[in-house]
């Protein structure tokens, strides 16, 4: 049985049910908010008539885009999104009005009587029609349906072809998938008398929370304070529109001077929210006789949908890894993110690496089968190791290159050579048996696409006790957690003196969005910053002020451990809470702000060169499968995952995210499929798009590769995306084993 | 008519029949351990307990509740106060992460545990399948319940 080891600080409330969601908040006199979506995809509107939805029971209001005080569009990168849509709809997810009730029951009956008067238009819902010359424009005022565009252009394609003695093509297709967080969006907003608007909601991203309730009210960001609160679920799907939910609660709130609550229904949720992004990738490789990769040219085609999102965020992580961990001298990128009226694409757990990876991790064992070389060999060929160049030109020589390590630990475990020999291709009677793996390379954090800092307060209290805050936030995965564990090994405290405060948009400065697996190593670079200017502060207090201490040299550095401080041979210890209280007691607050500035990264938009990322992690996912070749059932019987996290802070919960990836990415392999149909999305819940259960995943083995990583200040990297964008392609390659055939389309098929 | 919930009897008015009962737990009795994941009874988040067994509260109606006992996560607890070894273990292992399928979660492997104190893990696993979750893979939520079970 498992020692009892996690540590959650949240962990309690949660189990008891008593921690509290927004829909579980109430605020005195609190009216209910709804949304009337567009039922078209593309469509100039004519006119809105709310006046029969006015006089339905119990409702107060009723807004239309000409209510919005502030400005209708925003975005993170280009403002095309509406809070609610004014003139051109996009698509159906688009919201025309809000409905306010005295009860969600009388909002909800209400939204039938809304009248939308619409010229239909045309829509455009397949992202090849779109680029083509003369298609009509999504988005007019942006010139183009292609949304942005991300190259490479390193070496010389030409030489690579003419270098090359065998070649591959190939073009895989990846689905939309949802999020499917199990809370659905929500947010309860109050206009509090000092003319603050209070936003409680179930979002990722305070900072970006702020910035749209701001834009739509006309407000200072310093005049809307966004409180984070139990959330269920994110992986990256609660930004944009979460925040939009939040904005629309805000909206009702400000106009009628009354706390609003607007829930979304899971029907709301999969019509509105953006997904994962679908691809279609096309690559063709040259290799030399020596089983050496010599060119990639490859395109990358993202159906963006309606809006803007982080689309051209998501396609460049997509074009710096598009190669995959491999070596390639001559390479040709083109990528287009594509603005159509499907549903939205935006964030998701993976970031774009999910879609390229599952491509170039079948491809890369195409080749080696052409070659006559196994899949192992033709990676070990290709792979990049220590000091190796990236395709972006970068060097990997800051931090161990695991990427053979990690590899070498889950073919081990899995006994990958000796079963590899049982499998089917397709050959045999019954049931056939597949094994597969597939590894990765990841550029941590945000890389050259944003700016890249975080901070954390620690604030300790008379007695002893410490506040610590963070611009993380808390998803879920346990960020709070990790940020607990980090600031009491720093400060030799035990974890239960270090409370983590309820974060507030107006307390800590704005830290980015909890994203790109930078929660443990931006916000936890930022508690060993700040901690280190603590124990600066307080040693500095004892030496000039302990009767004791006063006569060591000025330069005397103090160990902070068993809630002591002592020098260095222990000759003389004063207790923490003695330190702190000769702190206050000398005009002194034990109080410091700590930053982490992520080391410095470049990019050349133009050539696609630079220094993409300050770190990477590398992984390794291996399964095994059988097949039921009658009925073409897919049965997962093993899945092993190494990756290397730098340091685990927490254990427990670093495999919690490997589970969970694990999970996620096989839904993504085998069950998930986000259709859409003239632009609405088919699946409407959860009984028409399915996620994994626990009948359908087998047991999972987590092996953590601890390569402590120099450029982080907590030694510890990420790893929510790392453990989701490899099991699809593992599939894939065991399902070929089984089967003896290769899968170019996602989700897999027998 | 009557509904014991968490023990405590809760008389019924003829207006509140076609109540939901997650509704009626929520918002009447401000019970918000029930979650809404779904709202059409796939989803699990909303699990209770009716007479011992593992159900949807969202789908049912207090109409056809009368005189039964509903236990929610807010009725659970530890022979001797405190929490359940079921929620002692989910801690202990890891097995929870964003929470909002924890309390179903909890409820499901309870009902399991009071027909079948040792469950194999094939059987942990068919005991949640109705039960979704997002974020831990059932990995741990499948070790936490085999823990549960082992210290009970």
């Amino acid at each position: 049985m498992k020692p009892a080891t996690a540590f959650r600080n949240d962990a309690l409330a949660k189990v008891t049910g008593r921690a509290k969601y927004t829909d579980d908040l109430e605020l005195p006199g609190q009216l209910h908010a709804t949304v009337v979506h567009s039922p078209h995809a593309r469509a100039e509107i004519i006119s809105i008539d709310v006046s029969l939805a006015l006089q339905a029971p119990g409702i107060v209001a009723v807004f239309t885009a000409k209510d919005v005080p502030g400005k209708i569009r925003f975005g993170q990168i280009i403002q095309d999104y509406p809070v609610l849509t004014d003139k051109q709809i996009n698509s159906t997810g688009d919201v025309i009005a809000l409905i306010v009730g005295s009860t969600r029951e009388a909002a909800l009956a209400a939204r039938n009587l809304v009248k939308l008067e619409v010229k239909e238009l045309h829509p455009l819902l397949d992202p090849e029609e779109a680029i083509r010359e003369g298609a009509p424009l999504v988005h007019d005022w942006h010139g183009s349906n292609i949304c942005n565009t991300h190259h490479i252009r390193s070496g010389d394609p030409d030489l690579g072809e003419r270098e090359s003695t065998h070649i591959l093509e190939a073009e895989f297709i990846t689905q939309r998938i949802e999020h499917a967080y199990l809370e659905p969006e929500a947010a309860l907003c109050n206009l509090r008398p000092d003319g603050v608007m209070e936003v409680y909601g179930s979002m990722q991203h305070p900072f970006s929370t702020r910035r749209f309730v701001a834009n739509t009210l006309g407000l200072p960001l310093a005049d809307v304070e966004v409180k984070t609160i139990p959330m269920g679920g994110g992986f990256g799907g609660k930004d944009d529109t979460a925040a939009l939910v939040c904005a629309r609660a805000a909206l009702c709130a400000y106009l009628l001077n009354r706390p609003v609550k607007l829930i979304y229904s899971r029907e709301m949720s999969f019509r509105e929210s953006y997904k994962r992004h679908p691809y279609k990738i096309t690559y063709r490789l040259g290799l030399d006789d020596d089983g050496l990769i010599r060119f990639v040219k490859v395109r990358i085609l993202a159906d963006g949908g309606a809006y803007c999102s982080v689309t051209p965020w998501v396609t460049w992580r997509s074009t710096v890894q598009c190669c995959g961990c491999y070596q390639v001298p001559h390479v040709h990128c083109d990528t287009y993110g594509v603005y159509t009226n499907n549903v939205f694409s935006g964030a998701m757990r993976g970031f774009g690496s999910p879609q390229v990876n599952f491509a170039i991790e079948q491809l890369i064992e195409m080749a080696g089968e052409k070659l006559g070389l196994d899949e192992i060999s033709i990676r070990r060929k290709n792979m990049l190791h220590q000091g190796s160049t990236t395709i972006t030109g970068q060097v990997l020589d800051t931090h161990i290159v695991s990427l053979k390590q990690v590899m070498d630990r889950v073919l081990d475990q899995i006994n990958y050579s000796e079963k590899r020999k049982q499998c089917s291709f397709g050959k045999g009677e019954g049931e056939l048996y597949g094994i597969g793996f597939a590894i990765s390379y990841r550029g941590m954090s945000l890389g050259a696409e944003g700016v890249d800092l975080n901070s954390a307060i620690l604030n300790v209290q008379p007695d002893g006790s410490v506040l610590l805050e963070t611009g993380i936030h808390e998803n879920g995965q346990g960020s709070e957690s990790a940020m607990i564990l980090i600031a009491a090994e720093e400060l030799g405290l035990p974890r239960e003196s270090i409370r983590y405060r309820l974060p507030s948009t107006s307390n800590i400065p704005d830290g980015g969005t909890t994203v790109a697996s930078r929660g443990t190593i931006m916000g936890g670079g930022a508690v060993v910053n700040a901690a280190g200017i603590l124990k600066k502060l307080i040693t500095e207090a004892l030496l000039k002020h302990h009767p004791q201490y006063s006569v060591l040299p000025s330069d005397t550095t103090l160990v902070f451990a068993d809630k002591l401080i002592s020098t260095a041979d222990r000759s003389i210890q004063v207790s923490w809470l003695e330190a702190i209280r000769l702190c206050f007691a000398n005009q002194i607050y034990p109080y410091a702000f700590g930053v982490f500035q992520a080391p410095n990264v470049s990019w050349d938009e133009e050539t696609g060169q630079g220094n993409a990322y300050f770190t990477w992690v590398y992984g390794c996912q291996a399964v095994e499968l059988k097949v039921e070749p009658r009925s073409g059932k897919i049965t997962l019987t093993n899945l092993v995952a190494a990756h290397d996290v730098g340091k685990a802070i927490n254990p427990e919960l670093v495999k919690g995210q490997f589970y969970g990836g694990m999970a996620m990415a096989s839904g993504y392999a085998l069950l998930e499929d986000c259709r859409v149909d003239k632009g609405m999305v088919v699946p409407s819940n959860f009984h028409n798009y399915h996620l994994a259960r626990a009948t359908d995943l087998p047991e999972m083995t987590a092996i953590i590769i601890e390569n402590p990583d120099p450029n982080s200040p907590s030694k510890a990297k990420g790893i929510g995306e790392p453990t989701n964008e490899l099991m699809a392609p593992a599939i894939a390659n065991a399902l070929y084993h089984a089967t003896g055939k290769r899968c170019f389309k996602l989700p897999l098929k027998a | 008519m009557n509904i014991i919930v968490n023990g405590i009897s809760h008389q019924l008015s003829s207006d509140q029949h076609e109540t939901i009962l997650s509704t009626y737990l929520r918002e009447e009795l401000k019970l918000t351990g029930s979650k809404i994941g779904c709202g059409v009874g796939v989803c699990g988040s909303c699990t209770v307990l009716v007479e011992g067994r593992a159900l949807r509260s969202c789908k049912l109606k207090l109409k056809d509740l009368d005189g039964k006992s509903i236990l929610t996560i807010e009725g659970i607890h530890g022979s001797e106060g405190g929490i359940h070894p079921i929620q002692q273990a989910f801690i202990d292992v890891g097995a929870i992460q964003c929470g909002f399928c924890t309390p179903g979660m909890v409820l499901s492997a309870y009902a399991l545990l009071l027909s079948n104190p040792h469950p194999m893990r094939e059987e942990i696993r068919q005991a949640i399948k109705g039960n979704l979750c997002r974020c831990t893979g059932y990995q741990q939520i499948v070790d936490a319940i085999e823990l549960a079970a082992s210290r009970m």
